[in-house]
């Protein structure tokens, strides 16, 4: 009887490849390095954009009443669910050469990258926004009336009271950016050493095999998540505690 | 819309204010000078509070009119509003005041001293950077108090402000009402605490059901009072 090889299966090769993918980790591979900086840097600079258009869009509709109102928030509530493929395809069509904003020249950068996040967390920021401070403004709107604070004014105290809670929506925006795929592997292109994001990278790696740097990536994203939410948290406390 | 150059008197004529279903305020014809303390007293449910809100410019009439100096619809510049259970800015307890001032144009270089003033004032000194919020119930509602003075009233509209303290701290929010009297201030403020109308009062104004019953200096009211509901309130003997 003819023996059979040890031929490693993919179970076995990611358990030998999770040790190498410690390693990369605990080396501070530089091609992992370079990864983790633009991930987290696009992550960032999309939710700063996104909560710089959010946050007041989100109190101006707590704060006003209007026509349609209604429609607004069902709308912006479903547009947190907005597919990331479908924005990096309409970013794509956007920043095309053919498209209206070709010439920006910045297709296949990081970022075209950051536009095509912050188009998907901006909904999630301002619908829970929204909420967020119009359970304030019911608290404070006679208050502020009698103050005679005016509606700028209403909206400058109101984002800065709701700021504590308002950490939580920052989080769940970078949640969206820092776990999604879809969008910045369109608009990006995936470009090593340019491009290429923890989350994209780890699709392609996996897609070829090279669990460690995998497995590493996909760690390091779990860990960095986990410090990002722990340090909120930490401050979110701290805040309270200051001022209730 | 022109800023009165006083908010006194606040003059309401012929005012009805409801809500579906139920009117509210039916007819109410008042004027509120300046001087000794308004106290408006019924029992609950009578008014009081809308009547207290309409006076500050929070809510409109349904029909009739309210003017502030003779003026109608005008921002309170120089009015201002404690509530029964006061909101606070969730912020520190001196920040809550610097806030007010800040509303109120006061020159940033004299925070510091008015929030020092206004703390000391209502017995909150050393206290200022504690969070509002987790201030003590009767501590709030002096920090209200302070908050409120920050804007330098001509006229402190009170709603009920001790409703919900226990005798303590009543008295504490009593001898700060009695600070801001001796400072000038015109105090209107609603109970149906009948010894708090009697210790604070110099006129008694009287709602029961949405009407103004009665309006008359505090002494008279206690010793004579003119209708059947003024004697049953000062017996203790009128309900809803």
């Amino acid at each position: 009887m003819q023996q059979l090889a040890a031929v490693p299966t993919l179970e076995t090769r990611a358990l030998s490849g999770d040790a190498t993918a410690l390693e990369l980790v605990f080396s501070a591979d530089p091609r992992l390095m370079s990864i983790v900086i633009l991930s987290i840097l696009v992550s960032c600079s999309a939710v700063a954009l996104a909560a710089l258009i959010g946050l007041p869009l989100g109190a101006l509709i707590a704060l006003t009443r209007f026509p349609g109102r209604e429609g607004v928030i069902v709308l912006l509530n479903a547009l947190m669910g907005l597919p990331p493929v479908v924005v990096g395809l309409a970013v794509y069509l956007l920043l095309s050469r053919s498209g209206p904003l070709g010439s920006w020249g910045i297709l296949f950068t990081p970022k075209a990258m950051i536009i095509a996040q912050a188009i998907l967390v901006t909904p999630i920021i301002a619908a829970l926004a929204r909420q967020t401070i119009e359970d304030l403004w019911t608290e404070y709107r006679d208050e502020l009336a009698a103050m005679n604070v005016g509606p700028l004014g209403r909206i400058a105290t109101l984002l800065w009271d709701a700021r504590f809670s308002l950490v939580t929506t920052l989080l769940a925006g970078f949640g969206r950016a820092a776990a999604e795929v879809g969008a910045v592997i369109i608009v990006g292109g995936n470009i090593e050493g340019f491009t290429r994001t923890m989350t994209t990278a780890i699709a392609l790696e996996t897609s070829k095999g090279d669990l460690p740097l995998a497995l590493g990536l996909g760690m390091v994203l779990i860990a960095i998540v986990v410090v990002v939410n722990a340090l909120a948290w930490t401050a979110r406390r701290a805040g309270e505690r200051y001022a209730g | 819309m022109r800023a009165p150059g006083s908010e006194l008197p606040i003059v309401l004529e012929d005012v009805r204010y409801g809500v579906p279903g139920v009117m509210i305020l039916d007819g109410i014809s008042l004027t509120l000078m300046s001087g000794a303390p308004t106290v408006l007293v019924g029992p609950n449910g009578s008014g009081k509070t809308t009547l207290i809100r309409l006076a500050m410019g929070l809510i409109e009439p349904e029909s009739g009119r309210i003017t502030w100096g003779g003026i109608p619809h005008t921002a309170p510049q120089r009015r201002a509003i404690v509530f029964q259970r006061p909101v606070m800015l969730r912020r520190s307890a001196a920040a809550n005041i610097e806030y007010a001032l800040a509303r109120a144009g006061t020159a940033r270089s004299e925070w510091g001293p008015r929030t020092g003033e206004l703390l000391a004032l209502v017995g909150l000194a050393g206290l200022g950077e504690r969070a509002a919020r987790r201030l003590s119930g009767g501590e709030q509602q002096r920090l209200a108090l302070a908050r409120a003075l920050a804007r330098d009233p001509e006229v402190l509209l009170l709603d009920e402000p001790t409703a919900s303290l226990d005798p303590a701290a009543t008295k504490a929010v009593e001898d700060v009402i009695r600070a801001v009297v001796a400072r000038g201030i015109k105090v209107v403020l609603s109970t149906h605490d009948l010894g708090e109308a009697r210790r604070l009062a110099g006129e008694i104004v009287l709602l029961h059901r949405g009407r103004v019953i009665e309006c008359t200096p505090a002494e008279q009211f206690f010793a004579e009072p003119k209708t059947e509901a003024g004697r049953q309130f000062v017996a203790g003997e009128l309900l809803l």
